[in-house]
């Protein structure tokens, strides 16, 4: 695999009921230094429905680039609806990392695409740093009940993968007015295989 | 109905010592245990078994001495236990792991396949919705309670951070379960006399349906680059202040920790 294909920090924009969660702008601060390191860019990946006037927020909070996704389909979190327009934007966008926050909708999504991508996925990091030597993601974690910490690569795949406890990762200040691109993306969907449904929450 | 259960056996890391100096886990001693959100998964598949007729097949991927929890689960009450175990599996991550699964499952019916939400050693929650990928099947996660029509219908109650999401479903599904959910039965007396007559079929990985490049280390895209003790945290700071200005000061330090 070439690794110089995949470009920028992806992040997963977390919302329920249209309010996006502290976690995605936890996840956007920690994007920034970590694409600071690569000189790369912020992109925040915002899906659901009627959420469009939320992709600003995300640009104040540290994203370039917000691609939104916005169909009826996706109102509320059901995982094979949210894995395919998820596979589908990182299929045509190709980001060297894509971070989750270790919610019960994070934990649930990245494994399906990770299966789905090929790629490797490290769950609850608790630190995230660029490797100066190679410029891998290392994504640091506790294992065996936090009895022991273990830091983890994905030296040949992509996009590197990982989901973060929420509250562990520092969101910057907000900066009002900042300029980014928003970019809305059309997923397909093909919900035969999928007998899953919503009947109430 | 057929189901089939994932469980894996793992130390009790209740009991996990660390070596100061070394900074290794020492696992000597420790006991081994059926992980609990699979054994939540187990009691969830015996109850369908009692009022449905279901068989239940458990099955495992690990050393041979796993052999120990797969008796368990026959003296639970399961019907069939499967060890997949072969030095070709080994050093896999959860990607490499769900993909022997995925490939055992291959060779087996199924309408149901459960797995515990997580393991108590790794935590990741990952092999099961990886292997429903695998497998091309739909997953719930974080499932608490289940009721079937006894015909082609689940109703699923999911675990979420707010309260519960309920789902209906169809089969073939996976599920991924609580432990909180469904407290295990014990082992019937009958069980136990019977469990070390009864067969516990051993698979290698000539015997499952996965490309061989997709197992163990060489399968296993991440990679454990370095494991480590955690550090001491530095030792607290002891202020002596009227309670007036500790609110002041309180209030400061959690701003500074960006937790108010």
């Amino acid at each position: 695999m070439d690794k110089t294909l995949y470009k920028d920090v992806y992040v997963f924009a977390e919302q329920r009921e249209g309010v996006i969660q502290p976690v995605a702008l936890e996840l956007l601060g920690k994007a920034q230094d970590l694409a600071s390191a690569l000189n790369e860019k912020v992109v925040a990946i915002l899906v659901g429905s009627g959420i469009e006037s939320k992709a600003q927020s995300l640009i104040e909070a540290g994203a370039d680039k917000v691609i939104v996704v916005d169909e009826p389909e996706l109102k509320e979190y059901l995982t094979e609806q949210y894995s395919q327009a998820l596979s589908q934007v990182i299929n045509a966008n190709n980001p060297n990392i894509v971070l989750f926050g270790a919610t019960t909708i994070g934990r649930d999504l990245a494994p399906k695409l990770a299966a789905r991508l090929c790629t490797g996925l490290t769950a609850d990091c608790t630190k995230l740093e660029i490797s100066e030597e190679t410029k891998d993601l290392m994504m640091t974690r506790p294992a065996f009940g936090g009895n022991l910490m273990a830091t983890i690569m994905s030296p040949e795949t992509r996009p590197q993968m990982s989901t973060v406890r929420p509250g562990v990762m520092q969101k910057t200040a907000s900066q009002p007015g900042r300029q980014g691109v928003v970019e809305r993306f059309r997923p397909v969907f093909d919900l035969q295989s999928s007998k899953c449904g919503c009947l109430r929450m | 109905m057929n189901i089939v259960v994932c469980i894996k056996q793992v130390p009790d890391t209740t009991e996990i010592k660390i070596n100061p100096v070394t900074g290794t886990l020492i696992r000597d001693g420790v006991p081994s245990i059926m992980n609990p959100d699979d054994k939540g998964g187990l009691e969830l598949a015996l109850r369908l078994k009692d009022s449905f007729g279901a068989h239940v097949t458990v099955i495992t991927m690990g050393p041979p001495q796993a052999d120990d929890m797969l008796r368990e689960a026959l003296a639970m009450g399961a019907d069939r236990a499967i060890l997949l175990t072969d030095r070709r599996f080994a050093g896999a991550d959860t990607l490499a792991t769900s993909n022997a699964l995925a490939g055992a499952l291959r060779m087996l019916d199924y309408d149901i396949i459960i797995t515990g939400r997580q393991a108590i050693d790794g935590d990741t929650a990952q092999v099961g919705p990886e292997m429903s990928e695998h497998l091309g099947l739909p997953h719930i996660s974080y499932v608490a309670g289940l009721e079937y029509d006894g015909d082609k219908t689940l109703r699923v109650k999911k675990e979420t951070e707010e309260g519960y999401m309920l789902l209906e479903a169809g089969m073939p599904i996976l599920l991924t379960v609580l432990a909180s959910a469904y407290k295990p039965r014990y082992m019937s007396v009958h069980g136990i006399v019977e469990a070390y007559d009864r067969e516990v079929e051993i698979w290698t990985a000539d015997k499952i349906d996965v490309d061989e490049s997709k197992l163990g280390l060489k399968g296993s895209p991440t990679k454990v680059f370095k494991a480590f003790a955690k550090g001491l945290k530095q030792a607290g700071e002891v202020y002596e202040v009227t309670p007036e200005e500790a609110v002041d000061l309180i209030v400061s330090k959690l701003k500074e920790k960006y937790i108010l």
